[in-house]
């Protein structure tokens, strides 16, 4: 029989986390050989019954209280430091990050390519480049966890999160849905297959649909009727988007935001909640109208005009 | 000896608590916590029985690794079934409920609680609370998790969420009602000479319990009064399809629960402060260290909730701050293990039935502690969060604390209760049994967990069966260690050998009147000249 004792170890992240598990179970050891030695010692020598000395010495019993709780404390203060460190590199994508979007709805993961490709409950990763999920849920609470990378991150209705992590060793690893989100959660599993840059770029040309994430967004762009006033000469006054990606945007209310997923989507669904400086608040919601794929197709249009200008000159 | 105990029996006055009056109404009516303490008893045995069940059909599902015995939604609907009946409807009331209405005035040499009719109501509102639960489990149950998560519980589940809900909302009260007759009677009633330093620390245990009890328990009712009218009338506050904010769910949610986790193990620790002192036959190792850390629990507790939304989108930053905090709040758990192994020290240890329960606890309360380490750590939490090790590590606490000290002090208190022994061989056996048993079932969760295994799957890839099978067996034998109390100390009502008012020799007002004890519990109010657990010095 088999006796596993440590998933497969596959990304940047793993041996980092792994090497901070090590140390805590030693810890652990540690303290556990504190208390159950002198216990079960005690437990023979002072058995009653036995004749054994068990006049109480005078003991300094302040100090001892005091000095059990700060070693007790600095242990801990030093793994909180150290286990706070590895979080945060955990939480902070790196910028050059390949990015891809994931949608989890009730019970399926569907993930897309900037390249067109649509997946579903498999992704497809190169090894040795960073790689940033933007997960986002059509209904409930799910959590994209990939224990071989030991990354996790909830997927929440009605906002963007993020997870990323770096792949190092080619091959297939279990993706499981973490949070309990009804029926079929125990079906919302996946794979995530890692491969050699190589094979994956054959990949991509083998699957490539022809039709990119943008140009995806580009037809919705027209067909939701978006063009109309952010585009050409229209006669309402909108925003052009051009160059919009990644730049600062002057709020009406004083504030300024950087235009990333977070704030064109919310445009997209609540754009009352933060107009841009200069333009009247005549946007209607897209809210019940979009999906968050379409929401994904959306934004990747928007994202490929950061380069465009303006025919015209305006930027 | 044996005619000792035998004069002993006779000299028990026929007024006890339990012979004083006779039938149905006189058990449903009474106000004599003593008696309370008993419905507590029976109602919370009850509940954990239907719990233990689900869990037995969870752990039959995951003998394999397909879904093969339950459907998906019927796996789904057991383990609400198991979290919110073992959670509300035994766990919280356990300790305090039983043993707390039954010692508490005892110990501080009372006649009753501040409120023996409040603590009648507390009673009933327990029983409707867990009937209106039942209720809503027999009409079709429930399948949202004992957490009950938003979006998924007002707007996605199909099942009795509300009805649910409103079962834990009426409970709730039960909890406040408590909580403050607790508070007000070790304020108001302490007998004369009863000092707080003289407290026995089971009482300092019950003080900290209750603060949370009332200060907690009124935002549980908020959280899920806010979840009905949501899933009711659709008015926007946690489903961001309405306008709301589905994390905003989990901080309230969690801002009452994890101080709920200390409801269900201060009193714990309580009762192992009493055991610790009396099989050993000494005064404490640093009882104000051990008193205050209670406290210090019971505060630093209602500042750690967002430990359990590291990975929920929450700010890396506020990650950060409740980790700290989690660390902090570990230290006072820390100094309390320290100090009962201390306390053995040139002791005269007894190993009965109490004293082998208790060792356990150190031992599986230590382990649970210490995996909690592992997931205050943020990084680590990151992979380990919604996996087995989770479920192992609370399931340390929980039933390894909490369940353990419950039997621990069922046993060390049931002569008092009854005025019968148990029967002993049997009981260290059952201990040991339980002990076993609960290591079986549990440390492979922890494996499992660290593999990736997530919580609340019935089906699971192959490559975990075998820790999965390991845990199910252990399950059997934990099944044995529970059923063998069942039946011996049912036997031992009428076979048990007569206590006699102190059959451990120990220390502590409710040894110092009859077994059991008379219905206003002292013929005399008794006088206390001394510090707790005052054993005479150990010379050899």
């Amino acid at each position: 029989m088999n006796f596993p004792l440590f998933p497969p170890a596959a990304s940047t992240i793993a041996p980092q986390t792994d090497l901070l598990f090590i140390v805590l179970v030693a810890v652990s050891a540690l303290v556990l050989a504190v208390i159950f030695i002198p216990t079960i010692y005690f437990l023979i020598k002072y058995r009653r019954g036995r004749r054994v000395d068990r006049r109480m010495p005078e003991l300094p019993s302040f100090k001892i209280e005091v000095t059990w709780t700060l070693i007790t404390l600095v242990i801990f203060l030093g793994l909180y430091a150290w286990a706070s460190e590895v979080y945060l590199k955990i939480e902070t994508p790196p910028a050059d990050a390949l990015e891809l979007n994931v949608v989890g709805k009730q019970w399926m993961w569907k993930i897309e390519h900037p390249e067109g490709i649509s997946e579903i409950d498999q992704l497809h990763i190169p090894i040795g480049q960073n790689v940033k999920l933007i997960l986002a849920s059509q209904d409930v609470i799910h959590s994209f966890f990939i224990p071989a990378f030991r990354v996790k991150e909830d997927v929440v209705p009605g906002r963007y999160t993020t997870e990323w992590f770096c792949a190092t060793e080619p091959g297939t690893y279990h993706l499981f849905c973490s949070q309990y989100c009804g029926a079929n959660h125990a079906q919302m599993i996946g794979q995530v297959i890692a491969m050699d840059p190589a094979a994956y770029q054959r990949w991509l040309t083998q699957k490539s649909p022809g039709v990119t994430l943008a140009q995806r967004g580009a037809k919705l762009f027209r067909d939701l009727g978006c063009s109309g006033c952010h585009m050409g000469n229209s006669i309402v006054h909108a925003p052009r988007l051009e160059g919009l990606y990644g730049k600062p945007v002057p709020l009406a209310n004083g504030q300024v935001v950087v235009a990333d997923d977070t704030y064109i989507r919310d445009c997209i669904l609540t754009p009352q909640l933060r107009v841009p400086g200069g333009y009247p608040p005549v946007m209607p919601t897209f809210q019940g109208h979009v999906t968050e794929d379409e929401l994904f197709q959306l934004t990747a249009y928007i994202k490929s005009l950061a380069t465009a200008t303006v025919e015209g000159g305006q930027p | 000896m044996n005619a000792l105990q035998e004069k002993l029996a006779v000299e028990i006055p026929a007024e006890d608590y339990l012979h004083c009056e006779h039938g149905l109404k006189s058990w449903l009516l009474t106000k004599d916590h003593k008696r309370i303490g008993l419905l507590y008893l029976f109602s919370i045995l009850f509940f954990f029985a239907l719990a233990a069940f689900a869990a037995a059909m969870m752990r039959a599902e995951l003998l394999t690794p397909k879904g093969d015995l339950l459907i998906p939604t019927d796996y789904n609907k057991m383990f609400t079934m198991h979290g919110v009946l073992m959670v509300w409807f035994f766990l919280i009331p356990s300790i305090p409920g039983v043993l707390g209405n039954f010692i508490l005035p005892l110990m501080l040499g009372a006649r009753d609680l501040a409120f023996p009719r409040l603590n009648l109501l507390s009673w009933y509102l327990f029983i409707i609370g867990g009937f209106m639960a039942l209720h809503a489990i027999v009409i079709g149950g429930v399948d949202t998790g004992w957490t009950f998560y938003t979006p998924y519980s007002t707007t996605y589940s199909n099942t009795h969420v509300v009805e649910m809900a409103a079962g834990v909302f009426v409970a709730g009260f039960s909890s406040i009602l408590t909580g403050l007759n607790f508070i007000i009677t070790i304020h108001k009633m302490r007998a004369p000479g009863l000092t707080w330093f003289r407290l026995p620390l089971f009482v300092w245990s019950m003080y900290s319990t209750s603060l949370i009890l009332v200060l907690a328990t009124p935002v549980l009712a908020m959280t899920l009064t806010l979840m009905a009218v949501e899933r009711i009338w659709h008015v926007g506050i946690f489903n961001p399809a309405l306008g709301g904010d589905p994390v905003l769910f989990q901080h309230l949610f969690w801002f009452y629960s994890h101080p709920a986790v200390y409801i269900m193990i201060l009193p714990g620790m309580g009762v192992a402060s009493e055991i610790v002192t009396c099989f050993s036959r000494k005064k404490i190792f640093g009882y104000e260290f051990v008193a205050f850390s209670s406290i210090a629990i019971a505060l630093l507790g209602f500042l750690v909730w967002g430990h359990h939304m590291f990975v929920s989108s929450m700010s890396a930053y506020a990650g950060a701050v409740f980790s700290l905090m989690s660390f902090l709040v570990a230290v006072p758990s820390a100094i309390k293990v320290f100090n009962w192994t201390m306390t053995l020290y040139k002791g005269s240890i007894s190993l009965d039935t109490p004293m082998i329960y208790l060792l356990g606890f150190i031992a599986l309360f230590a382990i649970g502690g210490l995996t909690g380490i592992f997931l205050a750590c943020l990084a680590e939490d990151v992979h380990l969060h919604d996996t087995y090790f989770v479920i192992a590590h609370f399931h340390y606490i929980m039933v390894g604390g909490m369940v353990t000290t419950f039997m621990a002090g069922l046993h060390y208190w049931w002569p008092k209760i009854t005025g019968r022994m148990y029967p002993e061989k049997l009981g260290q056996l059952a201990a040991l049994i339980l002990f076993g048993g609960f290591n079986l079932t549990f440390f492979p969760q922890y494996i499992l967990g660290f593999l990736g295994m997530p919580r609340r799957y019935h089906a699971y890839p192959p490559e975990f069966q075998i820790y999965n099978v390991l845990s199910t067996a252990g399950a059997s034998i934990l099944a044995i260690g529970y059923l063998m109390p069942a039946f011996y100390l049912v036997w031992s009502l009428r076979n048990g050998k007569r206590a006699g008012p102190n059959p451990w020799g120990a220390t502590g007002l409710e040894w110092k009147t009859s077994s059991p004890p008379p219905k206003h519990n002292f013929h005399e109010t008794p006088v206390v000249t001394e510090d707790a657990y005052n054993y005479p010095p150990l010379i050899d």
